[in-house]
């Protein structure tokens, strides 16, 4: 220890500064531990701590200009070439750090300059108009929670899936914006327009066509995510965002909004963002069917014997979720988990569930039921429903997590090929 | 009477109905009344009670403003713009700006993988992927897509002729149009894809049916 510090001391000149301290505890290896709840946590240990023993007997830093993560605690996305997902397994509730949300993009995050930012309108409307940044936000602003999901949120295939790997393409933030309503009141929008184009200004233009219904029911462009500007991986400085519909609908930098009375049959929402259904490939599926998983205890978490608060996330974007059920016992039988309240529409809700386990080999699970009466199906009623051959988008199976004996917890692939 | 217009505006929407274009289908009547459609933000809809008829934010765009950004292709092949191109200047191109990420010809190659789709049926396929040929159900969004997406490098960076050539190019080597065809605005929306007839919209409407 003491060793350490002449260490640090050497390298900044004699003097341990804070900075010193705090990077030499992000540099330390990240081990995995059990702590006494039980609860497996990757924390960020240092090799040989700079941390002093008794923070009673020495003065910390002052306040900073920004609030960071606590050195112990490195949750982070898991990025791939086109998509990055978040670390459903480390949050204790439901609004995703904006730092944290997933990223979906298709030509990379554009840069643009908020200065220079506008919002075409234009198409069946009387007066087609270009909105500034500056002009969208001095209209009558909302507020509100809601999830986005990506519709290819589904992996499978092994054993060794945290639920960041199988579902991460899902997170939850408070959205602030203009109504689209308010939008399409002021450029006076063609009572025979039945369908938007919404288009972003990434490098790949991205394109949707949505029902006008929709714009005019609780489509917002946001600016605001969490409090603060919207983040640039989340569509800064200005996004569609279309309540529990598929996120690629949500289209990111919005840059134009063609009002008229017929879907383009864009790239997006042909040949991607489309499945197989018993030999027909169906289209324009908007809303996200009701689903759920259980975050903890989730692999690779390990479990000891005794009370166990599984707990996790249950959403739907056809509006609030009524029950989530929790199997302890692979699926035999059933019981209502607890939801947090208050229980938001069309927005992630978190569920809990007391059990005591007795060390022998289960596996658990849950379902969630939304206010429609649909229930969160298994795979078997999937491929019942739709035929073999599923395709990547729009699948909201039952997740099951095996218990090991030794404590451990595995997910369950299924294949049904 | 323009004001008048403009609270017709925020009850319009229990009038609507999707009618989806390009011959195909119904998707629903939408009967309910605004209290329905909006009822979870009926506090703020009566506050528009209150609301001038404009707020005078914003401004007019100009035509020029619209031309430019306005470049989507509808299925009935409004947008696309004048010229024409070829099957052999496209399959000239493609071979120096596509192939690289989508493969020689448009085709999976066996044990590797593409950075990018392949774009061509080929029924030999063992990954049955989905392309043009198999999955696009119509022609004017392979004008639209490559316009204004690729390539992926270079994003519209092709001109209006070299669009209409790869795009000739591609549906040839799909085989769904003629080796010495000729494209242009008035023929491609005319292009029956294979894969159309598969396509059906989504009616499902929430409840306990999982479908």
């Amino acid at each position: 220890m003491e060793k350490e510090q002449k260490h640090h001391k050497e390298k900044s000149g004699g003097n341990i500064t804070r900075r010193t301290m705090i990077g030499g505890a992000v540099a330390a290896a990240i081990i995995p531990m059990v702590s006494s709840f039980t609860k497996y946590i990757q924390a960020g240990v240092p090799v040989l701590s700079p941390v002093i023993d008794d923070p009673t007997k020495k003065i910390g830093p002052g306040p900073g200009k920004l609030g960071k993560r606590s050195p112990f605690e490195q949750p982070v996305k898991k990025p791939s070439d086109i998509s990055s997902r978040s670390p459903l397994q480390d949050f204790y509730s439901t609004i995703t750090p904006s730092d944290l949300h997933y990223e979906r993009h298709h030509a990379g995050i554009p840069s643009i300059n908020p200065n220079q930012y506008e919002l075409l309108i234009h198409g069946m409307v009387e007066r087609p108009m270009k909105f500034s940044l500056t002009d969208l936000k001095r209209f009558p602003s909302f507020t509100r929670i809601c999830f986005l999901e990506c519709s290819g949120n589904f992996r499978t295939g092994k054993e060794e899936l945290t639920p960041q790997d199988i579902l991460g393409l899902t997170s939850q933030s408070e959205w602030t914006g203009v109504l689209l309503s308010t939008l399409l009141r002021e450029v006076g929008v063609s009572d025979k327009a039945t369908w938007l184009i919404a288009e972003g200004s990434d490098a790949a233009v991205m394109t949707r066509s949505i029902p006008i219904k929709k714009a005019l029911d609780d489509a917002i462009i946001a600016y605001g995510q969490n409090g603060e500007a919207i983040r640039p991986e989340q569509g800064y400085p200005a996004r569609l965002l279309l309540p529990g519909w598929e996120g690629n609908t949500c289209v990111k930098w919005i840059r134009r909004i063609e009002v008229t009375d017929q879907p383009y049959m864009t790239r997006e929402e042909t040949s991607k963002y489309t499945y197989p259904v018993n030999g027909k490939i169906r289209m324009f599926s908007f809303e996200m069917d009701a689903r759920s998983i259980i975050t903890f205890p989730s692999f690779p978490q390990k479990v000891e014997k005794g009370w166990i608060e599984i707990r996790g996330i249950a959403w739907t974007g056809r509006g609030k979720i009524i029950k989530v059920e929790v199997s302890t016992d692979a699926g035999r039988t059933w019981n209502t988990a607890r939801l947090q309240e208050p229980v938001l529409d069309k927005a992630h809700t978190y569920f809990r569930y007391l059990w005591q386990w007795n060390g022998e080999a289960t596996e658990i699970l849950s379902r969630a039921v939304d206010e429609t009466g649909y229930t969160q199906p298994s795979l078997k009623q999937l491929v019942d429903a739709r035929g073999n051959d599923l395709g990547g988008y729009h699948l909201n199976p039952v997740t099951s997590w095996q218990i090991k004996p030794d404590g451990s917890v595995l997910f369950k692939p299924e294949n049904w090929k | 009477m323009k004001s008048a217009k403009k609270i017709k505006l925020v009850s319009m929407s229990g009038r609507l109905c999707l009618v989806i274009t390009a011959g195909v289908m119904l998707v629903g009547l939408l009967a309910a009344d605004i209290s329905g459609l909006n009822s979870k933000y009926l506090p703020l809809l009566k506050d528009t009670t209150k609301w001038p008829a404009t707020f005078g934010f914003g401004r007019t765009a100009t035509v020029s403003e619209v031309v430019k950004w306005d470049i989507s292709i509808r299925p009935d092949g409004k947008g696309l713009p004048a010229g024409d191109g070829s099957v052999s200047k496209g399959a000239a191109i493609y071979t120096l700006k596509c192939a690289a990420c989508h493969g020689v010809g448009g085709k999976e190659i066996p044990g590797v993988k593409l950075p990018a789709p392949a774009l061509v049926s080929d029924t030999t396929a063992k990954s049955k992927p989905k392309t043009i040929g198999n999955y696009w159900p119509y022609a004017t969004t392979l004008f639209d897509y490559v316009r204004r997406a690729m390539p992926y490098n270079l994003p519209g960076s092709l001109t209006d002729n070299e669009v209409y050539s790869v795009t000739a190019y591609l549906l040839s080597a799909n085989k769904i149009i003629q080796p010495d065809a000729i494209l242009n605005a008035q023929n491609l929306p005319k292009i029956i894809m294979p894969a159309k007839k598969l396509f059906v919209v989504d009616d499902r409407k929430g409840g306990p049916e999982v479908k």
